[in-house]
């Protein structure tokens, strides 16, 4: 027997989460499909005018993502309160926030990044210049896992309540709306001609400031909803 | 100032020998219903208490408040001399909860659930260590079986299982033997009597009754 670091610890939960979702891989893809979908919907509501569709795109884009990692928020501590795993993930020795930041990591990984994958191929759907579809992917890879720390949060809080899926998105949405506007601000700002640089680095920011604070409040708020 | 010195040196030694869990002058309630006040107890090396009670009576609410998940309306709960919710990391690492949940993942293995929860409460052990107490348990020839398969009193087994891989001094079992046919009931004893013979604690809760030849179980009335 040996005693696990703090890294091992993150690299363990990663792992374990990673390792339930290839068990269970039908979650996963929902969340995708959801967001593909509804990027593909906007075309055929609006019309097939080129400029019209150039012009929504980064918006669409980046409140679907918005919208689909909403849908997936319900599963990153639901499963375990459930089956009392969360109760001996909270009785650890070492930094409860280090294993809810390895929960929120594996979260991303499976929820945020297939959609920054997918996003080139919407983009040509909207027929964007491969500048902005470059902007398009490193603000979607900035921003989705700001969406995946402050989701955390919402979901920790409404653990167990009834309607508690409802409840998160009220929850997390607004807080969200900085993310939004400056990721997709940052496309738009490429296809008008000015650098994305200022949006990026705010959006950057945020992501700092998330990572430095939600694992902490989330580890926190799971206390509160566990007594 | 020698002798002194003998005096505080010692106290620390025993201390560290004799870990002790003392409950003092606790209050416990659920939403505005309070379930039991001015509970005194405490369990050193070696001593094993049931606690007691009808249905509500605040059985599951004190185990749960003793691993410091409710908070207790008044008084407090205190491991080798210092509040629990002061020294988290450290009493952690003392205890080791079986709830009333299994706390295991259906589409994970028996050997992969507890090498999981063991890593999550700090330990890493072996594949060998992970099937020696699976095969104690009773579950050898079904490790790798996903515990979606397995029956409720199998899956309890894989929750048990924890107890012998951890370190920790502290059981605080909430009706470990759910579902466990006799052959189970009778392993339990066994593991809990050579627990308390390394000096370890049990606080327990159960309807059925437990008998441990040779051990003398304190019992706890919530009235």
């Amino acid at each position: 027997m040996n005693n696990l670091s703090l890294m091992s610890m993150l690299g363990v939960m990663i792992r374990r989460d990673l390792l339930l979702a290839m068990r269970r891989r039908a979650d996963v893809l929902t969340s995708l499909v959801f967001f593909v979908m509804v990027v593909s919907l906007f075309p055929l509501a609006v019309g097939s005018e080129m400029d019209l569709l150039r012009k929504m795109a980064p918006g669409v884009v980046w409140v679907s993502a918005l919208l689909a990692s909403m849908l997936s928020l319900g599963r990153m501590f639901a499963a375990d309160y459930r089956d009392g795993t969360l109760e001996q993930t909270l009785l650890a020795p070492q930094s409860v926030s280090i294993l809810v930041f390895g929960k929120i990591v594996a979260h991303w990984m499976l929820s945020g990044l297939p959609l920054v994958l997918i996003a080139p191929v919407l983009g040509l759907q909207f027929d964007m210049s491969g500048e902005s579809i470059l902007v398009l992917i490193v603000s979607l890879l900035i921003g989705t896992p700001v969406l995946s720390l402050i989701g955390a949060f919402g979901a920790a809080l409404t653990l167990g309540l009834r309607g508690g899926g409802v409840l998160v998105s009220l929850l997390v949405l607004p807080l969200c709306i900085p993310v939004l506007i400056f990721g997709a601000g940052a496309v738009t700002s490429v296809t008008s001609g000015v650098s994305a640089s200022s949006n990026l680095a705010l959006l950057g920011s945020f992501l700092l400031l998330s990572l430095l604070f939600t694992p902490w409040v989330s580890a926190q708020a799971l206390r509160i909803s566990m007594e | 100032m020698f002798i002194y010195l003998l005096i505080i040196v010692s106290f620390f030694y025993y201390r560290c020998l004799y870990p002790m869990l003392e409950v003092k002058d606790l209050c416990c309630a659920r939403g505005e219903q309070q379930l039991f006040s001015g509970l005194n107890f405490t369990v050193s090396g070696g001593e094993i208490i049931q606690v007691q009670g009808k249905n509500g009576s605040g059985k599951t609410t004190l185990l749960r408040t003793l691993c410091g998940f409710s908070i207790p309306v008044k008084g407090e709960v205190i491991w080798n001399g210092s509040a629990i919710h002061e020294i988290d990391d450290e009493f952690h690492s003392d205890i080791v909860y079986l709830g009333h949940l299994n706390a295991i993942k259906e589409e994970l293995s028996a050997l992969e659930n507890l090498r999981i929860s063991s890593a999550i409460s700090g330990w890493s052990i072996s594949d060998n260590d992970a099937l020696g107490a699976l095969s104690r348990i009773g579950l050898q020839g079904r490790e790798t079986f996903p515990v979606r398969v397995l029956s409720q009193g199998q899956r309890r087994r894989v929750a048990l299982a924890r107890l012998l891989v951890s370190k920790a001094s502290l059981w605080i079992l909430d009706e470990p033997l759910t579902a466990l046919d006799v052959g189970a009931v009778e392993l339990v004893q066994s593991m809990i009597k050579l627990h308390l013979s390394n000096n370890g604690m049990v606080v327990f809760t159960t309807h059925q009754t437990l008998d441990i030849s040779g051990v003398e179980i304190r019992c706890l009335a919530l009235s």
